[in-house]
């Protein structure tokens, strides 16, 4: 079977998500004949939201005004957006949300809010507190946000629950700008899915925002890996774009007849172990 | 040493900062931009950076003159009109600086200096208005640490594409600009008084400094291992204290608190709010 998997690498307005909302209905129409079009964290909302937050809240379902068109739009395509979520106790979180033919599929809260350097998302919203695969029409699916893919549990645990399709999104701003030909943070990016994708034996794609905010850029380069760990898209570094993929997903049969990581993983050792680390190590975890 | 190596990629560099003036421009309403060209290469640069990022048309180059500034100026900002098409003015500041100066007898040279770069700053803000473009600050990374500029002066204005540029890699973007030679070779100066140099006025050159400054704001070095790194200790602690006395350049001014909501302190939205 194949997945026909498009990247919108959008630009965003910051704090408005009407008009956000306008720019995936658009993208929707571009990317017709696809199966599956993904975009990017925070999508609906811009990122270094502030004290913003709280004004660009949507609620996962058909009567939230945001969600009821995005709804509509999933029956011709699977769409993954990002968006602010306000919970029934009014806690806000940054997530991505799966939706298919009219209904939503998962919702996915972000774990890990980076808040160091230039970032501050635990300031501004709660963390999520589960990282769970789903299954949908295409295979069992893991989506992560940003921070979440950096640490490595986050897609071991994806992998163990089932997900053979790992998406990722992010807005990561550009920085490291040294001699070689890629930014630090796009390098770093880059070679997590990829290690991903060679270390699970998984289907990898990386849709990154473009454009500004304040002074910071983001790089976009949408990527995505098959289950050797190769590149088998890529779309350009600054611009807004939509880059196609086409998934072969027979290829999981092949790489791991060939590559039984999965098979030989060995989760009752890591589970007795990591249960032994962290009663000897008590709180330092 | 890897740790020290200040080379940039002038490309991406290039492609990430003339997208930058566009976006920061165009989102809030304007297509064109106004500064002022010294002659000298850090606002050579910002001129070429802005005359690509939105056509020379929509750039307005400005030449602020004082009376003893150096001739040499002038012509090397018209080098940089010529090369790019950029429009230009010309307009004295003399006559302004002068009306305060004669009622002031014992202003020095320093006062005299800082009233001549507010003085051009009040002649860019004007043009602005007439231009209808925003004002393009052209400082670099190790003037704004070291807090080598005048506030409210040359530091005043809408955005600046090169402030995280340290001065050697100006240098280098400009060369790939193609920045004329007779900028890129000369001794940087703010041309505020006959034969002042920056580097004989900060007493090291931006080479030495750009290295510390790396190790120091960069790649997080401690001072103690910048002297085991081999800068002497004398030179690590007073570009430390420059870069800490002048911290009050870069901040806005602190507003006292007194409500539960506090422009400055807890009132808390980017500049691009929604756009």
């Amino acid at each position: 079977m194949k997945l026909n998997l498009a990247m919108a690498q959008i630009d965003t307005k910051l704090g408005v998500p009407k008009d956000n909302l306008e720019k995936h209905l658009a993208y929707v129409k571009d990317a017709k004949g696809a199966d599956l079009l993904i975009f990017p964290e925070l999508s609906l909302t811009g990122y270094v939201l502030q004290d913003l937050v709280p004004s660009v809240v949507a609620r996962p379902s058909a009567d939230d005004p945001l969600f009821k068109e995005l709804l509509n739009a999933s029956k011709t395509m699977d769409l993954i957006v990002g968006f602010v979520e306000e919970d029934a106790r009014h806690r806000f979180f940054n997530s991505s949300a799966y939706l298919s033919k009219g209904e939503v599929l998962h919702v996915h809260r972000k774990v890990y809010l980076p808040t160091y350097g230039m970032f501050d998302e635990g300031r501004y919203f709660a963390w999520g507190d589960a990282v769970r695969a789903f299954d949908t029409r295409f295979g069992r699916v893991g989506m992560l946000i940003c921070e979440d893919f950096w640490h490595a549990s986050p897609p071991y645990l994806l992998w163990l629950d089932g997900a053979d399709l790992l998406y990722f999104i992010s807005v990561s701003p550009s920085r490291g700008l040294n001699n070689e030909d890629t930014l630090e943070s796009a390098r770093w990016v880059e070679h997590v899915g990829q290690a991903y994708a060679s270390l699970f034996t998984s289907f990898v794609a990386n849709t990154n925002r473009v454009g500004y905010e304040d002074g910071l850029n983001f790089w976009g380069g949408a990527t995505a890996y098959n289950p050797n760990g190769e590149l088998i898209a890529k779309g350009p570094y600054f611009d807004e774009a939509i880059t196609f993929a086409e998934l072969d997903l027979d290829e999981l049969h092949r790489t791991r007849s060939r590559l039984p990581l999965l098979r030989d993983e060995r989760t009752g050792l890591v589970e007795r172990e990591l249960t032994r680390i962290l009663q000897e190590k008590g709180r330092a975890f | 040493m890897q740790t020290m190596d200040l080379r940039i990629n002038t490309n991406l560099a290039q492609t990430i900062l003339t997208g930058f003036i566009r976006s920061e421009t165009n989102r809030v309403g304007f297509s064109k931009v106004v500064l002022g060209l010294s002659g000298g290469i850090d606002s050579a640069l910002a001129c070429y950076l802005a005359a690509e990022a939105l056509g020379p048309e929509n750039v307005l180059a400005i030449r602020n003159p004082y009376k003893t500034s150096s001739p040499e100026s002038l012509e090397h900002a018209q080098l940089v009109v010529d090369a790019t098409g950029v429009q230009v003015k010309t307009i004295e500041i003399t006559g302004m600086v002068d009306a305060l100066a004669s009622q002031i007898p014992e202003m020095g040279k320093l006062r005299l200096g800082n009233a001549m770069a507010r003085s051009r700053m009040i002649v860019w803000f004007d043009q602005s208005a007439e231009f209808n473009g925003l004002v393009l600050g052209t400082g670099n990374k190790t003037e704004i640490l070291l807090g080598y500029s005048t506030i409210y002066g040359d530091s005043a204005h809408a955005l600046n594409p090169i402030g995280d540029l340290y001065k050697t890699q100006v240098r280098q973007l400009a060369k790939a600009m193609d920045v004329p030679n007779a900028i890129l070779e000369k001794a940087p100066s703010a041309d505020l008084w006959l034969g002042q140099t920056d580097e004989g006025e900060l007493g090291f050159s931006y080479e030495e400094v750009d290295k510390l400054l790396f190790l120091l704001v960069d790649q997080r070095y401690t001072p103690e291992e910048c002297v085991a790194a081999g800068f002497k200790r004398n030179f690590v602690e007073g570009v430390l204290e420059r870069v800490r006395r002048n911290h009050f350049k870069r901040v806005m001014p602190p507003i006292a608190k007194l409500s539960n909501r506090s422009v400055g302190h807890d009132f808390l939205y980017l500049r691009d709010w929604g756009t």
